[in-house]
């Protein structure tokens, strides 16, 4: 059976304004596809049909998901098939042009999904359920109309014709829908409070900050389909009764921002945004709703992720949480009733709307409805975008969706919900995905950052990377999370530079309990999170650190010893002219040899090693 | 002789002149705007490379607020910058995926390559090195920017490449 997404495309030929006569070649343009050379390959394609002046019609897309294949290049005929290309480079692009759009022949050996035939990439699109991202990928972000013929904007309007405010609530509630930014709060009882809270004027904020590093989920659905962003935007906003809104974008995602600002113009010409909403197309006398949209661009803070703290800074001020209650549902931004949510969240309301609460609470687990969007990056075979139903299992998503891991190595450990979450190890695999299930591990749902750990991964290493981000980030205000969380990184980088302690593990428990418990916002409280869950899982780990110098995975440089294998040295010298303490000997074309006295563990000689005769033990 | 050493004079007031004027017109289009304090402070320093304590000081009289309120802010943030940078940006991911791809091999090999510290910028003025976390392209770790260019799956020597080019 061909997976939901091709026949989506397959219909949306005409749509997207085909011509019946020539192809329509798609490049994937989103932050990985640009990376991967995507530019360069649009140019070359440009170049090849203007040539050759063929009938073609070249278009953009955002994230496709599948960011493991970039560049990516789709090719649709009148007849509604599809082919898509994966790795292509700008030299590939002469046999595509001459192959497939001049003479009408596929390159088979490139492709990488077709409607035509089933293809090895296709299990990666299997076990998914397109609901958020079900435009990614498919059309062009930048074009309102394409938006407008996947039923874009129709929610909407079936809002604003059909529904009174409390009746779009009563739905939100009806699908559990629960919030996507972390925490997983349910979000039409948000809505209520918001709704509920008195005062004339109401905010309504975007949370697209997504601080945490390892993770793409919100960057892909705002330049994939920033219209539904939006959308879910506007529907809130005639529920909770706000007229006013702010969508907060991370100072790193330019395009993103580029996008959603071209989304608000057109989509404020064509009357979904701006004063009487709709109204020409409602009634005669005009909708009553108004709502006005601003982009606010993040200026680097990991902690303005947090809803307080973003609100500060939306205001101008430096972004530090504040106590709640209050809540901002009663007083948020500018003191006035605010209602926030996640990026994801209000992708996911459209649909919703159209498709009925039912349809979405029919997919997921008792407590955890819908489904959720995972970036997958690490050491996964397939890394990219995928968006599957609450209640798989996590093995299920890396292994069938995600081929495993890269390089024929072992799966160890996946690390979900970034600096507040934890490590979920390989034994934990058939944990399902719900809200629930993922916090009785240790780690939390978080954001949807999924970052796949193989055998080479040091767990105490990891547990340092993280609280190395999260001491810098703190803003300061609380004494445990300014200082606790420094204490918790040194005794971290003692242990894995091979200076760990008796008792040190006993410290890291006793840190940990004070951090979460005498800190203010979520930052601090989850701070300890990947030292507990490592603590928990791999603490034999951190006790061959401690007691016997050795770091089981091979990463900590420190307690490495340092050899050359005879057999491979070719005696070229390289490695002895790196080391900066004159610790390696030998002669021209004969093996060198390391003094183990004088040798510091810097490891510049395996990285000038060209043959590999540099090992670790 | 006497009117060269006049010249720069000159040209330097009309540096002075001109960034004025540009604070000036920056600050006339957020008038009256809530909120408007780091969008001020971005376009100024896009438009100036850096926030020197001249440009704070004039910002803050054309907002009728203290200095010290427009330092406590440009402090917090890490995009705002009080010193100028190279003539190219080079920014390394450290983030979560890039971290396990090898990121720390990269970066190393990047500062050793341009004689450089984390943050720092090298002697000729050519390259400022940062460290951030997360490009937003973690399925192509590791990753770094030269500029407004993302480059992923680097090793050590693609980075070192990379930048002989640029
Ligand atoms: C330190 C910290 C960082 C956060 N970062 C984000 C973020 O990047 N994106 C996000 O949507 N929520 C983030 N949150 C959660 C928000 O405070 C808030 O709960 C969320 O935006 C609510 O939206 P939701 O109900 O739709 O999930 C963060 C929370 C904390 C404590
Ligand atoms: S817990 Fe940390 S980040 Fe949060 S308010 Fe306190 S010091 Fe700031
Ligand atoms: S690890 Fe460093 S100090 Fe030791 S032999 Fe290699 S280059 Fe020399
Ligand atoms: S960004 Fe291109 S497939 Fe993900
Ligand atoms: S972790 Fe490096 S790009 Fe995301």
């Amino acid at each position: 059976m061909l997976p939901g997404a091709i026949m989506h495309v397959a219909g949306s030929y005409h749509a997207a304004g085909g011509n019946r006569e020539g192809l329509i070649v798609v490049v994937g343009l989103g932050s990985c596809g640009i990376a991967a050379g995507g530019q360069k390959v649009r140019s070359a394609l440009i170049e090849a049909i203007e040539r050759r002046a063929l009938p073609i019609q070249l278009r953009e897309t955002g994230c496709v998901g599948m960011c493991y294949r970039e560049v990516l290049v789709d090719v649709f005929d009148p007849q509604g098939k599809r082919f898509t290309y994966g790795n292509v480079t700008p030299e590939r692009v002469e046999r595509l042009a001459t192959d497939h759009f001049e003479s009408g022949r596929p390159v088979r050996e490139w492709l990488v999904r077709s409607s035509e035939e089933s293809l090895a990439d296709d299990s990666f699109f299997a076990k998914q359920k397109r609901i958020v991202l079900r435009n990614c990928g498919i059309i062009d972000p930048e074009s309102l109309a394409e938006y407008r013929a996947r039923d874009g904007y129709q929610a909407l309007e079936k809002a604003l014709r059909r529904m009174q405010p409390e009746e779009v609530i009563q739905a939100v509630r009806d699908s559990g829908l629960r919030g996507r930014g972390g925490a997983g709060f349910p979000t039409g009882l948000k809505w209520q409070f918001a709704r509920g809270a008195k005062g004339e004027k109401k905010y309504l904020i975007c949370n697209g900050d997504e601080g945490d590093p390892g993770a793409f989920m919100d960057r892909s659905v705002l330049e994939g389909d920033p219209h539904t962003v939006i959308e879910g935007m506007l529907i809130a906003a005639y529920g909770i009764g706000a007229d006013e809104g702010y969508l907060y974008v991370r100072a790193e995602y330019p395009l993103a921002v580029r996008r959603l600002r071209k989304a608000i113009a057109d989509a404020t010409m064509a009357g979904f945004l701006g004063e009487h909403i709709m109204g020409s197309m409602l009634t005669a006398r005009g909708s009553e709703f108004s709502f006005q949209l601003h982009v606010k661009e993040g200026a680097g803070a990991f902690v303005c992720g947090e809803e307080t703290a973003l609100m500060a800074s939306i205001e101008g001020q430096r972004g530090m949480p504040r106590l709640r209650p209050p809540f901002p549902a009663t007083s948020g931004l500018w003191g006035k009733p605010t209602n926030i949510n996640n990026v994801e969240t209000y992708a996911n309301i459209p649909w919703i709307l159209l498709h009925g609460p039912q349809a979405f609470a029919d997919l997921g687990t008792e407590k955890s409805k819908g489904s959720k969007v995972f970036a997958l990056a690490g050491k996964i075979a397939r890394g990219g975008l995928v968006e599957v139903p609450m209640g798989i299992t996590i093995g299920e998503v890396i292994y069938e969706i995600g081929g495993g891991i890269k390089d024929g190595r072992a799966f160890k450990a996946v690390q979900m919900g970034g600096p507040s979450g934890g490590c979920i190890p390989a034994s934990l695999a058939d944990t399902m995905i719900d809200y629930e299930s993922v916090t009785q591990t240790g780690a939390i749902m978080g954001s949807g950052g999924m970052v796949v750990l193989d055998e080479t991964a040091c767990m105490v290493e990891i547990a340092r990377f993280f609280l190395d981000f999260t001491q810098k980030e703190s803003c300061g205000k609380c004494t445990f999370c300014r200082i606790g969380t420094k204490r918790m990184l040194e005794i971290l980088t003692r242990i894995t530079q091979g200076q760990g302690q008796e008792g040190d593990i006993e410290l890291l428990y006793d840190l940990a309990d004070k951090v979460k418990t005498s800190s203010l916002c979520g930052l601090g409280q989850t701070a300890p999170n990947p030292v507990l869950t490592t603590l928990r899982y791999f603490r034999e780990e951190y006790e061959a650190h401690i007691r016997e110098k050795r770091c089981p995975a091979h990463y900590c440089r420190k307690l490495l010893v340092y050899r050359i294998d005879s057999d491979l040295c070719t005696g070229c010298t390289a490695c002895a002219r790196a080391c900066p303490t004159q610790a390696i000997s030998g002669v021209v074309k004969q093996p060198h040899l390391i003094d183990q006295a004088r040798c510091i563990q810097c490891g510049s000689c395996v990285a000038k090693c060209r043959f590999d005769a540099v090992k670790t033990q | 002789m006497s009117q060269s050493r006049k010249k720069p004079k000159k040209s330097i007031a009309t540096r002075e002149e001109t960034e004025v004027g540009l604070l000036g017109a920056i600050l006339t289009k957020y008038a009256g705007a809530a909120g408007a304090v780091i969008p001020i402070l971005q376009e100024s320093q896009e438009a100036l490379g850096c926030l020197r304590p001249q440009t704070i000081e004039t910002l803050a009289l054309g907002m009728g607020v203290p200095a010290s309120q427009i330092y406590g802010v440009v402090t917090f943030y890490s995009q705002f910058r009080l010193m100028p940078i190279g003539k190219h940006l080079c920014k390394v991911c450290h983030g979560t995926a890039c971290h396990v791809s090898g990121a720390t091999e990269v970066g190393e090999a990047i500062l050793d390559q341009l004689r450089v510290d984390e943050g720092g910028t090298t002697a000729d003025g050519r390259f400022t090195v940062q460290s951030v976390a997360c490009l937003g392209c973690c399925s192509l770790a590791p990753v770094m920017m030269i500029d407004e260019e993302t480059h992923g799956r680097l090793t050590p020597d693609r980075a070192r490449k990379l930048l002989r080019e640029v």
